[in-house]
């Protein structure tokens, strides 16, 4: 019973990774490939994850509650790692499917997407000085 | 008391988090991850330039299981859009206007809109005022930000900043 459970979970785990991955080679541009590794996986590492607390659990002397740990780990680092890769994008201006937005809209007029000539690319981030 | 212990959420993290690595409930196991956990907090306090207040600790587990729901669908929305047809993904760059001020809860609303529906979040401009999102397949980018502000920004504005 638990067997099946186990290989069920790790098949399903597997087939979340492979998607993942096979988004890397499918979505057009570097900032669509992002959500490949960031979300499929997720769920694919996740369910490896509690299959393996489930075998630990189940063979082992206790309960094995270490997975949690990395996933914690896991869902800490990921949008991180997402995150800086975007910006450096952004910062190099890579090639993009999707249309410019051009700066913010000021902010009093929060909350409105600026109509009116934007730039071919997100423009450049421009770094604070360190306080102090 | 705010010398001696000044980070008690921090504390209680450590601790749990040294319990799960050592995986046990031991007397000793909890009074050393207690120790560890109350000597991290206070050696890197210099790393930590405002103490951490939740104003409603429930509303954060509300929203960790609303985060935790999300973060399902999305994987199944975004393995059904990269099995389906990559030409006909409408990817964009959206600016979310930002209500939040303290930098914990920025960087929580972007972790959480990097792990969930079909987002990224990409650049936070200098003035905390917009958020960049891209998203991989949008209908309607207005209605894309009302659905983050509403989801995400505004649990978290009520756990992290008194109103």
């Amino acid at each position: 019973m638990v067997d099946v459970l186990l290989s069920l979970l790790i098949l399903i785990g597997a087939g979340f990774t492979f998607l993942g991955s096979l988004g890397l080679a499918r979505l057009p541009d570097f900032y669509t490939r992002l959500h490949g590794p960031t979300k499929a996986t997720t769920l694919g590492v996740g369910s490896l994850l509690i299959a393996s607390a489930l075998y630990f659990s189940a063979h082992g002397p206790g309960l094995s509650l270490h997975e949690v740990l990395v996933t914690l780990f896991l869902f800490i680092t990921a949008p991180v790692s997402a995150q800086m890769l975007a910006k450096v994008a952004l910062h190099l201006n890579l090639h993009s499917v999707a249309p410019p937005t051009g700066d913010p809209p000021p902010v009093a007029h929060a909350g409105k997407a600026r109509e009116q000539g934007p730039p071919d690319h997100p423009p450049m981030p421009v770094y604070p000085q360190s306080p102090e | 008391m705010r010398r001696l212990l000044p980070h008690p959420w921090l504390t209680l993290a450590l601790a749990l988090i040294w319990l799960l690595l050592a995986n046990s409930t031991a007397p000793g196991q909890i009074v050393l991850g207690l120790a560890l956990g109350w000597a991290i907090a206070l050696f890197s306090r210099r790393f930590w330039p405002e103490p951490v207040r939740l104003h409603r600790p429930l509303a954060l587990l509300r929203f960790i299981s609303v985060a935790l729901y999300d973060i399902l669908t999305a994987n199944l929305a975004v393995a059904r859009l990269i099995i389906g047809r990559p030409e006909r993904l409408r990817p964009a760059f959206v600016w979310v206007p930002l209500a939040l001020t303290s930098d914990l809860a920025i960087s929580l609303l972007a972790s959480t809109i990097c792990l969930t529906p079909g987002t990224v979040s990409a650049r936070l401009t200098l003035d905390r005022q917009y958020l960049l999102v891209h998203a991989l397949d949008v209908a309607d980018a207005d209605q894309l930000a009302a659905i983050i502000k509403a989801r995400y920004e505004t649990p978290l504005r009520e756990i992290f900043e008194p109103c």
